[in-house]
């Protein structure tokens, strides 16, 4: 079922973060699963150790299945600034998890990250591919509830 | 060619598009249609101008008028009034008396020169406005050795916050003689308050694409990367539609220019990791390892990716390169100050008017920064303290507001310019709180390599911790700086190394905030 994108690059360790990137866009609940790390391990000749080790590494990557909307809360300084603590409330309470957790229907994820480099609109989260920015708590609940919605 | 009576500049960039730009561009471009004015009147998509927090912008000329915070049910409003009946829409006009004190310095500026003024999504206005004059130049007329020493006496340093002389840097690399050697660009901009190379890449890709053409002739490299961090999407977007259109124009690929010089751009993209910022860590990244940074010597250099000699320069830094080359390395020196030339871009952020960027000249103090580019301080409050550098920079007090911002005055107070990330605090700020922000990014960064770092980060958080509750003694505080002081000296990379600034400066400079939570 890897077949389709491990077509698009040649079998060198080079494409490792690639390949798993695009495994993990792929995949309805965005993680890297046990069976793509082995067919991967297999393609590219290189120990499932190895490959684990890379996931484990980067934060954009995931083990576990998560939800359909990964959202990612930068917690870095300037962030932390312009009340990143308060929008971090604001989202444990209308999602009702934890940092880390999945909502029970799996819409959402909750993630914090690092800078996201789009400071100028801090506090600021990335769901998925989409930034949001000047976060408040108003803000908040139309986003998700227009998520929730669509 | 056609000519129209108005151009419309829309920013388009990470902060405009969470704001809903396309939809507005959209609506824009429909209601034109809809009064038949679409052959008049031009839409153009621009990178950022530079200023943030006032949601989708867009500029009108030749009259010069910047709407901003613009809502997709005001399109019809700025159609009508503004395009068939000549009237400004004064409401959503941007708030000129803060403008007033917002100073682009569009005549200083060299890397952010055509950002915000032209479509970065289409080659020919950059050549139309004499991009990719200098690569030809480089490779017609100059030999590696002359484009080399025009770098050094330009006296430009890298800006990704070593500020190593990069003519030097590519002086290791140019005479060693391989079947094959590399140059790769450092787009991974993690450091916290950073996004200066987000704004050049997304505002202005083929200045970057030249700088880094000219770069690889100067070493001999035939082949070049841009590492990127899979967070830029829209960098990674409009680097590959310009490397494309590069192509195309035979500006890239085999036998550029008829020169008999052959060289190919490739992306890679990383994964979310701050310690690949670290060169080394950044190639065994693009090896498909983890970053993890190595040990040096050998240096990237020498011996880089794969083994293969490989320079690694800062996407500001190379997007000095073809001003360089063009105007002369006499020109660019008279930017900034003596050791310390060119520019430097500043991402503001914080408590001033206009959180966005800013180009100056070297040397320009921090108080100049805030007052004439960034629009002065938020609701007039009093400046308290500023970090600069990221996060891995030092958080300087009101005492240093007139010092020279360059490498080599800050170096005297201990302080550095780092990335170029300046967060402004005002008056209410606790410090604390702001050390413990620091310190907890840095404790969640610690790649877990070599144990000063990732043992010496978890010791400080617990210390910060205690102290923000109210939990801590005064002897902590020595205890912080002592710890920070042998993660200096003994951690395996930058990153261990870079949390004596934070600690130290915001200890010293504000000791009276971590005093008052021991009362």
């Amino acid at each position: 079922m890897y077949e389709k994108i491990f077509e698009k690059y040649s079998p060198e360790k080079e494409n490792l973060i690639y390949i798993l990137h695009e495994i993990q866009d792929n995949h309805p609940q965005q993680y890297v699963s046990e069976d793509a790390v082995t067919a991967v391990s297999e393609y590219l000749k290189i120990p499932r150790a190895h490959i684990y080790g890379v996931l484990t590494f980067y934060t954009m990557f995931s083990t576990k299945p998560r939800g359909k909307n990964v959202i990612r809360l930068c917690e870095s300084p300037p962030c932390f600034l312009k009340g990143s603590e308060k929008v971090l409330r604001k989202l444990r309470d209308v999602l009702d998890v934890k940092v880390g957790e999945t909502t029970p229907d799996g819409l959402f994820t909750l993630e914090l990250c690092a800078c996201l480099g789009v400071c100028g609109n801090a506090p600021v989260m990335m769901i998925n591919e989409d930034v949001y920015g000047n976060l408040t708590d108003t803000k908040v609940e139309e986003i998700i509830k227009k998520i929730k919605e669509a | 060619m056609k000519f129209y009576r108005s151009h419309i500049l829309i920013g388009v960039d990470d902060s405009s598009l969470a704001a809903g730009v396309k939809e507005i561009e959209a609506k824009l471009r429909e209601e034109l249609d809809k009064h038949n004015l679409s052959d008049e009147i031009n839409i153009l998509e621009t990178g950022s101008f530079g200023y943030f927090g006032t949601g989708v912008s867009m500029m009108i000329y030749p009259e010069q008028t910047t709407y901003a915070n613009i809502k997709e049910e005001d399109i019809a409003e700025i159609v009508e009034e503004h395009f068939l009946k000549g009237r400004k829409v004064s409401r959503l006009i941007l708030n000129t008396n803060l403008l007033r004190k917002y100073d682009f310095n569009y005549k200083r500026r060299i890397v952010l020169k055509n950002s915000g003024k032209i479509d970065p999504e289409n080659i020919e206005e950059y050549i139309g406005i004499g991009g990719y004059e200098a690569w030809e130049k480089a490779l017609i007329s100059m030999d590696s050795d002359k484009i080399i020493s025009e770098v050094k006496a330009s006296g430009l340093r890298g800006r990704g916050g070593a500020g190593f002389p990069t003519g030097l840097k590519w002086s290791f690399t140019a005479p060693i003689d391989a079947p094959q050697k590399l140059f790769v660009i450092n787009a991974d901009e993690g450091e916290p308050g950073t996004f200066k190379d987000r704004l050049i890449m997304e505002g202005d890709p083929h200045l970057l694409l030249e700088g880094l053409m000219i770069g690889s002739y100067a070493v001999g490299a035939t082949k070049a990367y841009i590492y990127i961090r899979g967070e830029y999407k829209l960098c990674i977007q409009r680097l590959e539609k310009a490397i494309a259109q590069a192509k195309e124009y035979g500006i890239l690929g085999k036998n550029i220019f008829g020169s008999g010089f052959d060289l190919d751009i490739m992306i890679k993209i990383g994964a979310g990791a701050y310690v690949c910022g670290e060169e080394t860590a950044l190639i065994e990244s693009m090896e498909g390892n983890r970053g993890e940074p190595r040990n040096k010597p050998p240096f990237p250099g020498v011996q880089g990716a794969w083994k293969l000699p490989t320079v690694v320069n800062n996407v500001e830094t190379i997007a000095n390169v073809p001003s360089i080359i063009k105007n002369g390395a006499s020109w660019f020196a008279e930017h900034g100050v003596e050791g310390c030339s060119g520019t430097k871009v500043y991402t503001m952020m914080g408590d001033v008017n206009f959180p966005g960027l800013c180009e100056v000249d070297m040397g320009t103090p921090l108080r100049t920064i805030i007052d004439q580019y960034s629009g002065g301080m938020k609701d007039d409050k009093k400046f308290k303290g500023a970090l600069v550098g990221g996060a891995a920079g030092v958080f300087l007090s009101d005492k240093l507001l007139d010092v020279k911002m360059d490498y080599n005055s800050l170096q005297d107070y201990a302080a550095v310019l780092g990335s170029g990330a300046i967060l402004v605090m005002n008056e209410k700020v606790d410090m604390v709180d702001m050390l413990w922000s620091v310190i907890r990014f840095f404790r969640h960064e610690s790649c877990g390599k070599c144990s000063p770092c990732s043992r010496g980060n978890e010791i400080l958080y617990k210390l910060i911790t205690s102290i923000r509750k109210g939990e801590g003694k005064e002897e902590d505080l020595e205890q912080m700086i002592e710890i920070a002081s042998v993660m200096k000296d003994t951690s395996f990379c930058p990153l261990g190394q870079s949390l004596i600034m934070p600690v130290k400066s915001a200890i010293e400079n504000f000791r009276e905030d971590f005093l008052a939570k021991m009362k």
